[in-house]
């Protein structure tokens, strides 16, 4: 963090990203050059999906859909954020509990977790519990690890520094502890709020009737490609602007401290 | 298996940009740095016990603690406090894993599912790497990438499975284009963070010693970097694995995950849970012995 310390903190100016609408374009003029090599039915052109995409947004049951997996994602995101930080920072201030934790958290975090899905609607039943569930399930995992590692790696000399000032505990958690771990922590976070939205529309495609997820396994067992790729086109500019967001908080903290 | 605390949180230092000589920004790269994060192995117990064999306290905990939690769970199953129709026993479902592996019954499925995933790890590993040297080579491209990168793994990529069956027809290539998918990202965002670290010093000695360019990427470069390719290639085994199931849960007729979703619906549990039991033992056999692989690597350069 010395170098941190010495650089300035990057002002927010906006720069618009070139680059990175050019990259969209060029992905879009290969859909487009996809869609005229397949043929019209099996893979719609972008436009198509696009104005199919406002149909949907604008059909009457999509916003209770939408609300339906906001308020799940939503859920399964506290549980995350929330029971991510307090396990996390549990087994970062407890060295041994860590140790014995942090091997069974990655072995965890690597199996296909779609394989436990018949167990989590065992457990939970259908509806919005498995679907929260699913959700927190993937995005907990990363919050912990990312927490933990970032309490274990406080430097030493600020612990001992907060002791040589007579800090109180809360005094040097509020500005001692916190401020030295929350760029790890908040990356942490990132990563969780892309899992959890991910675990949650897996929910939500298995284990639920309503929703986006829902939809989108209804598109895919009906065959319909438009749907699909409208849905596709919603979740990845969602997915995309969040994460960006995400990131750009990220940085901005990472230089901040 | 030993913790990973240091090795964590020196892999995520070091990744995300807090060391002094790391000038990797955060983006997608978080997914490749939770695997690589494993690694880094705890200093304390490492000078001492090299190859894992005496194990560490916290290892005999670990040990414990998971042998409770299953002899707990069978207790509480056998005594009936957890419904039986929803979870059995262990022992049960580790006698359903023999007797459908000893039946025979499903080692066509089970066959298949390994040989889509074999077939999606190796295109993903070319094609990542690829990617990788692209994205190392050229700073725009990687500039108007990371975004998108970074929330490359928020879209289930399998809703794309139908698309592909229309576009590869009703075989086991829809599958596989979704394991590659799935896998190629990760394995081309390990190599490039490879390729980033590779010390300038050893580019310039490379140069000082007239090594031509050939000679220079064969000889120093990917030695270099041969950790941070191997941890990509681990992710890309786990990806794929991970893409193929899910593909086979959603639409197929045959395979691992397909069975599993089949005794689902059947309400057939001791198959259910015999299958899983059985392929959960098996990517985690498969984590393990890559972790362990990739730990000497690590070491061998002095970096664990």
């Amino acid at each position: 963090m010395t170098d941190a310390a010495v650089s300035r903190p990057p002002r927010l100016a906006w720069r618009p990203p070139l680059e990175t609408l050019a990259l969209i374009a060029a992905l879009v003029a290969g859909w487009q050059a996809l869609h005229a090599f397949v043929g019209g039915d099996a893979l719609p052109s972008p436009l198509a999906a696009t104005r199919r995409l406002g149909e949907l947004l604008a059909a009457p049951d999509f916003g209770a859909n939408a609300a339906e997996t906001g308020r799940a994602f939503a859920y399964a995101l506290v549980i995350s954020w929330a029971g991510g930080l307090g396990v996390g920072i549990l087994l970062g201030a407890h060295r041994l509990a860590g140790d014995v934790a942090e091997p069974i958290l990655v072995a965890l975090y690597s199996i296909p977790k779609i394989t436990l899905y018949p167990l989590i609607l065992l457990l939970f039943g259908l509806g919005v519990s498995a679907k929260v569930a699913f959700g927190a399930l993937h995005g907990i995992i990363p919050v912990v690890l990312f927490t933990m590692t970032a309490v274990r790696t406080i430097p030493a000399v600020y612990l001992k520094s907060a002791r040589a000032m007579r800090l109180t505990p809360g005094d040097t958690a509020l500005h001692v502890v916190l401020p030295a771990s929350l760029p790890e922590i908040f990356t942490g976070f990132r990563i969780g709020f892309a899992l959890t939205l991910l675990g949650t529309l897996i929910g939500e495609m298995f284990a639920s009737q309503r929703g986006i997820g829902y939809m989108l396994i209804h598109a895919m067992q009906n065959n319909a490609p438009d749907v699909i790729l409208a849905l596709a086109l919603l979740l990845v500019t969602f997915a995309t602007a969040a994460s960006w967001l995400l990131l750009a908080i990220d940085r901005w903290l990472r230089h901040a401290v | 298996m030993r913790g990973l605390g240091e090795i964590v949180h020196e892999a995520l230092c070091r990744g995300v940009g807090r060391h002094p000589r790391s000038q990797t920004r955060p983006s997608g790269l978080g997914f490749t740095l939770l695997a690589r994060a494993s690694l880094r192995g705890q200093r304390r117990g490492d000078s001492r016990k090299r190859g894992g064999t005496p194990m560490t306290r916290a290892g005999w905990i670990r040990l414990a603690l998971v042998t409770a939690c299953v002899a707990v769970l069978e207790v509480a199953c056998r005594l009936r406090w957890i419904d039986p129709v929803a979870v059995i026993p262990p022992s049960r479902m580790a006698q359903g894993a023999w007797m459908l592996l000893a039946s025979g019954e499903y080692t066509h499925d089970i066959l298949l599912t390994l040989s889509n995933v074999a077939m999606a790890f190796a295109i993903a590993l070319v094609l990542g790497f690829a990617g990788g040297v692209a994205l190392h080579r050229l700073p725009r491209l990687r500039r108007a990438a990371d975004p998108l990168l970074a929330s490359y793994y928020a879209v289930p990529t399998f809703i794309f499975y139908p698309l592909f069956i229309v576009l590869f027809g009703l075989n086991q290539w829809p599958l596989v284009a979704i394991g590659v998918l799935f896998a190629m990202v990760a394995m081309a965002l390990s190599t490039l963070n490879g390729f980033d670290r590779v010390p300038p010093v050893l580019r310039r000695t490379a140069r000082a010693m007239g090594l031509s360019r050939l000679q220079e990427t064969f000889l120093v470069t990917l030695p270099a970097c041969a950790p941070e390719i191997f941890t990509g290639a681990k992710l890309a085994v786990v990806y794929a694995f991970i893409a193929v199931i899910a593909g086979e849960f959603v639409l197929s007729g045959a395979g691992f995950g397909f069975k599993i979703a089949f005794a689902y619906n059947n309400f057939d549990n001791p198959t259910m849970y015999g299958l899983m039991l059985l392929l959960l033992l098996l990517v985690g056999v498969l984590n393990w012995a890559l972790y362990a692989w990739e730990r000497r690597l690590y070491e061998r350069q002095g970096r664990a």
